[in-house]
């Protein structure tokens, strides 16, 4: 059945559809590694997703609608944030109010912009490479991929990055330490909150590329899902959304191949994989512990 | 410098005071959301939180509120128990839909038969077991596995959507529909249908079930001891750990409630006001619990009358979208602008806000 089909267009659409829910979860690893749990990635994203398209199609520029969509789901964040490092609230709580809030807003926003056509963007073309499928794609996709080194480095050996890990692991060490808990919070909140908005942007602009109420489709979950699977590590975070890119492609593919499966349990497929993945994952009590951000999902309050 | 300084217990003025500030506030901004949306903010306001109940055509609304009451606050009882004790299910949506496939399953194999009394038990047995099943995936997996049930259950919505879309346009699909998709009308079906008990009124099984549920609910936190365990839990993991709480029975328990009262909403609801099993059967009604539980402050009391509340938001939002053309999705960020103001000014409930500096103790 693949036989007509080239691997390295295989791998490189699995690179594109792996794109946005890497983003996201790159960003949503600064956060929880931070100590902040912020369950509002799905919101974030489909306010991504509608600012960086609204932007695009009124500006014509899609880097202006990437910017947007970053600035966009930043500002959506900074209201977690507000709400969670200054007034304490329950970061489970806030998080989920985040994605319905963000739900809502979007389709708001998003009135008029159904069945619109985004402008395309342009290719970089490297003569010679770009003959070569994985060599061709939108420039956001590198971007991620170096996204991934620059995380990594930062987290592991930069002062900032030991900061916000020192942060993550115990806030009232960091505080006694002179650090400035809420503020590294803060800007690790508003950091996931850009991610997820570029992320979702790719999934409107790039990939599907149209603007429909609620087209996040519970990647944003899937996102958090792989921090989780990826016990917090930058490298495997990648490892996580190119196995889910990889599903979700296969899952495509044998759609228009017209298996014979039903189409509903081949659509179900990437949610169920990434439980099974999950459970295996945490089923080691003692690994799962240790590798979790030690404060992760606790308030902090200087006085108590 | 504004600072806030803990105070010593919660105040309990504050943790009722909270939600009716939280609406005010979610009033003010919502009347600005909605001028800047280019409509008449007071009027807006007026349709949406006066006219359902008060205005011309309340005879109308009126019985809608119960029917959009009824889900919620079964949903949201629920659930109540387990963000108590830290047991977070947020897949009530998934759970709501299998209770209704399951439910309504039962009641088509039987078509026609006529004897009541043995197919609307039958269902609603059937609805409760099915929520509860789904519930208990997330349940045992975190038993097991240690597996995050916040993730599980959220995921297994999108599953649990799947499957209805597959339901509505396999097996349970109408044989006399002429090859539309959706199930047969349970409403049309004399021995399945969840039908009003009181003309006009809204009330249905549904209804009576939610009530049920507030009491048993309010029952089971205020005098049994696995109410004292649940609120331990919450309270103070490692003293629950100390008076001898089973976490794992603790866990399966809340989620199993939880699940299986999602499950009896999504019967009585494919039983009545929706009459069948369609692609687009689930309307939100488990996410937006999550609203009426914390705007309910996880009290049974407190969730009946939010429940009313978030009901009066969905028909009045209705009713501003024919009358002033209200975009559908204004409400929904209205609702969640509800929890935020909620979740914001619950601050006030643990902390004192003090104006000045630091005194030295």
């Amino acid at each position: 059945m693949f036989g007509s089909i080239d691997p390295l267009v295989l791998i490189a659409s699995l690179m594109v559809a792996s794109t946005p829910i890497l983003l996201a979860a790159m960003g949503e690893l600064v956060t929880e590694k931070s100590g902040v749990l912020n369950l509002g990635v799905e919101g974030m994203m489909i306010v991504g997703a509608v600012a960086g398209f609204i932007t695009a199609v009124e500006t014509g520029s899609p880097a202006l609608g990437f910017i947007a969509a970053a600035v966009g789901a930043a500002i959506l964040s900074a209201l977690f944030a507000v709400l969670t490092l200054v007034f304490l609230s329950n970061q489970v709580a806030t998080g989920l109010g985040l994605t319905l809030f963000g739900l809502g807003v979007s389709s708001l926003m998003g009135q008029g912009y159904n069945g619109v056509r985004p402008p395309s963007s342009p290719r970089v073309t490297i003569p010679g490479l770009s003959d070569i499928p994985v060599f061709a794609l939108h420039p956001m996709v590198y971007i991620s991929l170096l996204l991934v080194v620059a995380v990594w480095w930062v987290l592991r050996s930069t002062r900032p990055g030991l900061i916000l890990r020192a942060v993550g692991e115990s806030h009232d060490s960091a505080h006694a330490l002179g650090y400035s808990v809420r503020g590294t919070r803060f800007a690790a909140v508003l950091f996931g909150g850009a991610c997820a908005g570029l992320g979702g942007a790719f999934l409107s602009l790039v990939i599907v590329p149209q603007w429909t109420e609620g087209m996040t489709a519970g990647r944003g979950w899937i996102a958090l899902a792989i921090v989780v699977f990826a016990s917090w590590r930058a490298w495997r975070v990648l490892l996580g959304a190119y196995l889910f890119g990889g599903v979700t492609v296969l899952q495509l593919n044998l759609q228009a191949a017209g298996v014979a499966i039903p189409v509903e349990l081949l659509s179900m497929s990437p949610y169920l994989i990434t439980i099974v993945v999950l459970v295996i994952i945490s089923s080691d009590r003692r690994r799962a512990a240790a590798n979790a951000p030690a404060s992760l999902g606790r308030s902090f309050h200087a006085s108590s | 410098m504004i600072r806030l300084e803990k105070r010593p217990t919660p105040s309990r003025v504050w943790a009722w005071a909270t939600p009716v500030v939280a609406v005010l506030a979610t009033m003010v901004a919502g009347g600005i959301m909605f001028a800047a949306l280019g409509k008449n903010p007071v009027e807006a306001i007026r349709t949406i939180f006066w006219d359902p109940i008060l205005g011309e055509y309340a005879f109308y609304y009126r019985g809608q509120l119960l029917v959009k009451a009824g889900p919620l606050i079964l949903i949201a009882v629920g659930l109540s128990l387990g963000f108590r004790a830290g047991i977070w299910n947020i897949g009530a949506e998934g759970q709501y839909i299998i209770g209704a496939i399951c439910g309504a399953a039962v009641g088509l194999a039987l078509y026609p038969l006529e004897a009541r009394w043995l197919v609307f038990p039958l269902m609603i047995a059937a609805g409760a077991l099915g929520g509860l099943l789904w519930a208990m995936i997330p349940g045992v997996l975190k038993t097991r596995f240690n597996t995050n049930e916040i993730l599980v259950s959220l995921l297994l919505v999108y599953v649990a959507e799947q499957i209805l879309a597959w339901m509505a346009l396999g097996p349970l699909r109408n044989p006399d529909g002429s090859g539309f998709p959706g199930s047969r009308n349970l409403r049309q079906y004399e021995a399945a249908a969840n039908n009003e008990l009181i003309a006009g009124s809204g009330m249905h099984w549904g209804v009576v079930a939610a009530l049920i549920a507030v009491i048993f609910a309010y029952i089971l936190l205020s005098r049994h001891l696995m109410g004292f365990h649940i609120r331990l839990a919450g309270q103070s993991p490692r003293a629950a750990r100390f008076a001898g709480v089973n976490p794992e029975r603790l866990i399966l328990f809340c989620l199993g409630i939880s699940g299986a009262l999602a499950g009896l909403a999504g019967l009585f609801e494919v039983a009545g006001p929706a009459g069948q099993i369609s692609i687009d059967f689930n309307t939100g009604y488990g996410f937006t619990a999550i609203i009426v539980a914390f705007l309910g402050r996880l009290h049974p009391i407190g969730i009946l009358l939010a429940g009313l509340l978030m009901a009066l938001t969905y028909i009045g939002g209705e009713a501003a979208q024919a009358t002033m053309g209200l975009p559908a999705a204004a409400i929904q960020a209205f609702q969640g602008m509800l929890l935020f103001f909620l979740l914001g000014f619950d601050v006030l409930t643990s902390f004192r806000v003090r104006l000045g500096r630091e005194a030295h103790a």
